[in-house]
């Protein structure tokens, strides 16, 4: 993990310090709102339906579990016990007061972590494969360049009022892309060019939100040596061109279709040309040091015998670790997804429990290494197969254990009314109605692999648009309406799902999304054909029928 | 013609404990709907307003809420939004629901 040096640590004393003093400031009048919001927002602080809201940066996902015990007394000293993981790999506190949260960063600083640039027109917090450094199938970590763009991105004088937010998101495994990059406004795959060297295809103009687009690809091949160049020119293009005049608008993905990706493309390699020469190998230096702090763990070499008993002897052990596992590089290692989607709960919350558990588990068996997932999951990336019967029995000692990875009831979704100011219908109740019809149901291991993705509002936190199935709260005529998409992928096959049609109220979406997965499980080749190959294979109209029964009634 | 003015709540959220707040008859601050004036006069509601957002060490984007008098003539919301602003999120029991 990236260990903060000297410079880094006395950059976000000098950065708390100034932001204790503006909530002072505002606080004995002397900021007006208007004055106080961008610099609250600079620092992650919003101001929600029920209290301020408090967005911790969790850079690429990656924490040790020192941070994840932060994490924790957070949630207990200043907040109301819990936290909620968010899609971009952030932590939430809902609940802070604004004298508090001075004192919340600093002791974020104690173990290197801060909230800055997760609000505001900028760069925000910089997205990675939550697997990274421990797949099987990626060809480098792309977690060094993740921590890379992230140091050069912070703070970036060019880019602190740029004309909307900025997304970027990395992985290192484009086959079988785990970070929705194709969504982000600038994604990045590591990739070999022809000649076998490693290198970065650049992908622009992706994004959700109220206008959802697919990203292109910008440049399929740019070397390590240009990469921070080649970036800083495109969103420099992008910061002059970018519309200001309307912020629906103004995201690049507008930008790229309104240019077109010709344009961009040669504006992009113009502005290249100008600023290539002002990077001098710095870049590469620090490139090559931050490589240093990501050395794999020093695996462990000892029998598996321990997991071949549990996983002979146990049902509940093996049905966690068929649904919960993903195959490690080190074959007698894996990959373990903590489901934070139990039954009927908020999908994302941890209780402060329940982090220091996981923080304890990641010491104790993890090499002290944890993830954040943009499906709101935690993961421990590095865990010998011995110790999975003994990570279990922890996790089940905290209601960690529910086994529903890639599952129906494994949703993504945004807080929704429920907290947000921004929202136009919930988000978390349907979640929790879907999960626990399901349970109910005890279908959802034979429905296999399906992900169904709510957000409260247009803006789409909750990935609506690239579900397998996606709901979408609305406002209409003053009740909470939901439109449902099918068809979306959020992986290297990235697509826009599409609308089935009329909208349903709050007490009917459980029973459409119901029998939208009814309607799968009749027409569905076989087992194996999931949901999404079945929705391919058909289309919409022949799932219509079964959406909107009493409209087939009537015709 | 313009639209009929329908009766409002004058609410915002607290500066410092960032919490829903709302407007009283006598000009004070209330974290209790049921206690907010019912403004009917679209004049006095404009001008009670100003008056909100003038408090800036108190309130934080203060505005006019649709409400309706409920059976025992306090103000109740109209919208959903408001209904969740004045009891609190539906997956916990947080917020005013747990303060009341």
């Amino acid at each position: 993990m990236y260990q903060y040096n000297d410079f880094d640590k006395a950059f976000l004393a000098e950065r708390n310090k100034q932001f204790r003093a503006q909530v002072e400031r505002r606080i004995d009048g002397s900021l007006t709102e208007e004055e106080f919001r961008p610099l609250r927002l600079m620092n992650g602080l919003y101001l929600q339906l029920h209290a301020y809201m408090l967005r911790v940066a969790i850079p690429y996902g990656t924490l040790n579990g020192a941070q994840m015990d932060t994490l924790a007394l957070l949630a207990e000293k200043w907040d109301k016990g819990y936290g909620h993981f968010t899609t971009r790999q952030n932590i939430q506190y809902n609940w802070p007061k604004l004298k508090d949260v001075p004192d919340m960063l600093d002791a974020l600083g104690e173990v290197s972590m801060h909230a800055i640039q997760t609000s505001g027109n900028t760069i925000r917090n910089v997205t990675a494969d939550h697997f990274a450094g421990s797949a099987a199938d990626e060809i480098a970590d792309p977690r060094p360049v993740a921590e890379l763009i992230r140091q050069w991105s912070t703070d970036h004088p060019e880019f602190q009022a740029l004309p909307r937010k900025f997304k970027i998101a990395v992985s290192g495994a484009r086959e079988n892309d785990r970070a929705v990059v194709k969504a982000h406004d600038i994604g990045v795959y590591l990739v070999n060019n022809d000649a076998g060297e490693l290198g970065y295809q650049i992908i622009v103009g992706g994004g959700l939100g109220r206008t959802p687009m697919i990203g292109k690809v910008l440049k399929d091949w740019v070397s390590q040596d240009d990469l921070l160049s080649y970036l800083e020119a495109t969103v420099s293009v992008w910061n002059l061109l970018g519309r200001r005049d309307n912020k629906y608008k103004a995201r690049i993905k507008i930008t790229v279709h309104e240019h077109g990706i010709e344009e961009i493309r040669e504006r992009v390699e113009e502005r290249y040309k100008a600023i290539r020469p002002t990077f001098q190998g710095f870049d590469v230096e620090l490139f090559n040091e931050i490589k240093t702090h990501f050395a794999a763990p020093a695996y462990r070499n000892v029998p598996t015998d321990a997991y071949d008993a549990a996983y002979g002897d146990d049902a509940m052990f093996r049905s966690w670790a068929d649904t919960n596992l993903t195959a490690h590089k080190q074959a007698d290692y894996a990959i373990v997804t903590i489901s934070l989607k139990k039954h009927g709960e908020t999908p994302g919350d941890a209780t402060a429990a329940q982090m220091r558990a996981m923080a304890d588990i990641a010491r104790k068996y993890g090499h002290d290494e944890l993830r954040i997932s943009h499906e709101q999951n935690v993961i421990l990336p590095n865990v010998h197969k011995a110790d999975l019967p003994a990570v279990y029995e922890e996790l089940k000692a905290h209601d960690l254990q529910t086994a529903n990875i890639g599952l129906i009831s494994d949703i993504i979704a945004c807080p929704g009314m429920d907290y947000c100011a921004l929202a136009t219908a919930r988000s978390i109740p349907v979640a929790q109605g879907i999960s626990s019809r399901f349970e109910e149901l005890k279908l959802e291991h034979d429905i296999g692999h399906l992900q169904i993705k709510i957000s409260g509002c247009i803006n789409a936190c909750g990935h609506h648009h690239v579900g397998h199935i996606g709901i979408l709260g609305l406002d209409r005529a003053g009740v909470e309406n939901y439109q449902i998409t099918l068809g979306g992928d959020a992986t290297n096959t990235a697509e826009v799902g599409g609308r089935v049609g009329p909208g349903f109220a709050y007490d009917e979406i459980v029973p459409a999304v119901e029998r939208i997965v009814m309607a799968y499980l009749e027409l569905r080749e076989g087992p194996e054909e999931t949901f999404l190959e079945t929705y391919r294979r058909l289309g919409l109209a022949v799932f219509k029928p079964y959406i909107y029964p009493e409209a087939q009634a009537a015709a | 013609m313009p639209r009929a003015f329908t009766p409002k709540v004058i609410t915002a959220n607290h500066l410092l404990e960032g919490d829903v707040i709302y407007m009283t008859d006598a000009g004070a601050w209330t974290r209790n709907l049921a206690e907010a004036a019912l403004l009917t006069d679209e004049a006095d509601a404009d001008l009670r307003l100003i008056e909100a957002q003038q408090q800036k060490d108190v309130t934080v984007g203060a505005y006019l809420a649709d409400a309706k008098a409920g059976d025992d003539g306090r103000p109740e919301p109209t919208h959903f939004r408001e209904e969740f602003r004045r009891t609190g999120p539906s997956n916990y029991f947080h917020g005013k629901q747990a303060e009341a």
